[in-house]
């Protein structure tokens, strides 16, 4: 009994740490930007789909390949923003939703026409099957991996937003971008790093879940649901919020999942943002 | 005067026309182009109900497809498990779709922009697995039809679909004739009102949260009674089909490529899309699938890009003096 709860504290957190690094691009774009990128997680599909086809044809494993997931998805990321973001910022309230929408069709077809619909799976890798066992929980290393790799790149992106010049040029845009450019900053550029570093995030992520997870073209859709809720329960920009929201999403997750029926997980995650985001209209970070 | 006598009598003669339609041989009937004439005028009404509550009244639902999914089981559950007619389902399933949505939207409608988005999201997404394992509705599984005699009686014809046409057609007529007769009345500028501004549409003495649920609830019965429709039609129901996000999408897309807050929009959005998709699913099949979804997605972003008013901003660019000057602009 104990350690059944063990185990499914310590999935749920894992999942969490997950499902923070996934969202805390999408919730960088959200805070400077006020856009909601619905191509979020097909993003997050092609930063998987690179690192497959890397270790698939190249056999490079995907603790190495994320770094190409990572960086083809900041330039995915800033392509986008050049070509539709930033011709459709501005004009009304639901055109860049509606843009990245758009995109997100584009990208799951395209990759269900030249990948086919098949799940995908990398075989061989370096952590393939490895398993540690803490207190009697048995925890899967490629995911635990990924979690720990999470936590860093989340440190790594909270350190930047607070401490270098340019993580305060990039707050200063987010706050008033109209000072921001009286003082000098060059907000358009500010715009299409956040949505590079926002892509990169969800590609390193992806990259790195090819070790454990398959790929096909609509594995994005309940992940960028997930990010959208931890986005909005963290409240918006927000990167510590996004990670204890996160975490708060993969506990309801794996208990609700473990305690009721596996089949109602995702109706709990999303009554619990719904009941939370009714008393806490901007999320549990937000103001 | 003379001129909107002239263009309305133009009107009822192309509506009438299209009654006369399927009684001219090799009209409508059971052809290909008769199927997308149907979808398009079921996709119109979809759109013309969601903007009532979007368009108008300015609240952004991405929910709609839970109206719709309620409606198209009401129909599918009358048929399929009870073994009674579809006029009976229907009107029950629209029924508890405006129901369901004003006890979803009393608290929602609190929430201010991305996150009232985001919680119709979570709401369809809600639905959608809970009617996946709900087995009284057949679960994952869906409600298949059974065969089922032609005519009106059980609304279902097999060889000849003109009454599925004449039904769309109806329904058509049903929503853009609410939608018209509100556009006129006190109600319409209530809408409007509320959309251009909350607060001074109560300092004004409007009742805003009246004036939004009430919308909610026009807006998710018709939706419910086109789901109901669309179950008659498909002949099959199951959530993924019926209450999905890419459902809710399509209700969305229509009306902002027509025109969002425009009586026309939804129409003209339908008239574009439908054919297109239709068209391309079945004529650049051979390039594999998902190809007509990569073209509508295409045409979604160089809408946003270039027109994020829909075919009726192009229009009135094209128009300096229009006569719809009651419609909105489509900002909110």
């Amino acid at each position: 009994m104990m350690s059944s709860f063990l185990q499914v504290l310590l999935d749920g957190i894992l999942n969490g740490l997950v499902y923070a690094l996934v969202a805390a691009g999408l919730s960088m774009i959200w805070g400077v930007m006020d856009v909601i990128n619905f191509a979020h997680g097909e993003f997050l599909m092609v930063g998987m789909y690179v690192s497959y086809w890397i270790g698939f044809f190249l056999n490079v494993d995907p603790l190495y390949s994320w770094i190409a997931a990572g960086i083809f998805l900041f330039i995915l990321g800033a392509v986008t923003y050049k070509l539709i973001i930033k011709n459709s910022l501005g004009k009304s309230a639901m055109a860049p939703l509606l843009a990245t929408f758009g995109l997100s069709m584009v990208l799951k077809n395209f990759c269900m026409n030249r990948f086919t619909p098949n799940f995908r799976i990398l075989q061989g890798t370096i952590l393939e099957g490895k398993t540690l066992s803490v207190g009697g929980a048995i925890l899967s290393v490629p995911q635990l991996a990924t979690a720990l790799f999470a936590l860093v790149v989340l440190g790594v992106l909270y350190w930047m937003l607070k401490k270098t010049r340019l993580g305060w040029a990039i707050q200063a845009t987010a706050m008033d971008s109209e000072a921001a450019e009286l003082m000098g900053i060059k907000t358009e550029n500010i715009y299409l790093l956040v949505f590079g570093i926002g892509g990169a995030c969800v590609g390193i992520t992806g990259g790195l879940m090819t070790s454990y997870l398959a790929v096909y073209p609509e594995v994005g859709s309940l992940f960028s649901l997930i990010a959208f809720v931890v986005v909005a329960l963290g409240g918006f920009g927000s990167i510590p919020g996004a990670l204890l929201a996160a975490i708060l999403i993969g506990l309801v997750e794996s208990f609700s999942g473990f305690y009721i029926a596996a089949v109602v997980k995702y109706v709990a995650v999303f009554a619990v943002y719904i009941a939370v985001i009714l008393v806490r209209p901007k999320g549990l970070f937000g103001w | 005067m003379n001129t909107k006598k002239i263009s309305s009598g133009i009107w009822y003669l192309l509506l009438a026309g299209a009654f006369v339609l399927p009684f001219i041989p090799g009209g409508v009937g059971s052809t290909f182009h008769g199927h997308v004439l149907t979808m398009i005028l079921l996709y119109a009404s979809m759109a013309q109900s969601w903007n009532i509550i979007s368009g108008y009244c300015g609240q952004t639902s991405f929910g709609h497809a839970v109206f719709f999914g309620i409606g198209a089981y009401g129909a599918a559950m009358a048929v399929v498990q009870y073994n009674s007619l579809p006029w009976f389902g229907a009107p029950l399933g629209a029924l508890a779709a405006a129901l369901v949505s004003v006890l979803i939207s009393a608290p929602c409608f609190r929430l201010k922009g991305h996150y009232f988005a985001i919680a119709t999201f979570a709401i369809v997404e809600i639905f959608n697995r809970l009617f996946m394992i709900w087995d009284t509705v057949g679960g994952a599984l869906g409600l298949d039809y059974p065969i089922l005699d032609d005519g009106w009686v059980n609304f279902s014809w097999s060889s000849d679909k003109n009454g599925y046409y004449l039904g769309a057609l109806c329904l058509f007529v049903l929503i853009f004739g609410i939608v018209r007769w509100i556009e006129s009345h006190r109600m319409g500028y209530y809408l409007r009102a509320v959309r251009e501004g909350q607060e001074t549409a109560e300092s004004l003495g409007v009742n805003s949260s009246f004036v939004k649920l009430s919308a909610m609830a026009l807006s998710a019965g018709l939706a419910g009674l086109c789901g109901a429709f669309f179950a008659q039609y498909n002949y099959r129901v199951d959530p993924p089909m019926v209450m999905s996000l890419d459902m809710s999408m399509k209700f969305v897309l229509i009306t902002i490529l027509g025109g969002l807050g425009t009586f026309w929009g939804p129409l003209l959005g339908a008239a574009v899309l439908i054919p297109l998709q239709e068209y391309t699913r079945a004529y650049l099949s051979h390039l594999g699938s998902g190809v007509d979804l990569i073209i509508f997605g295409l045409i979604i972003i160089f809408t946003m890009i270039r027109q994020p008013n829909g075919i009726m901003g192009l229009i009135r660019r094209f128009t300096p003096e229009n006569e719809d000057s009651a419609a909105g602009d489509g900002e909110n």
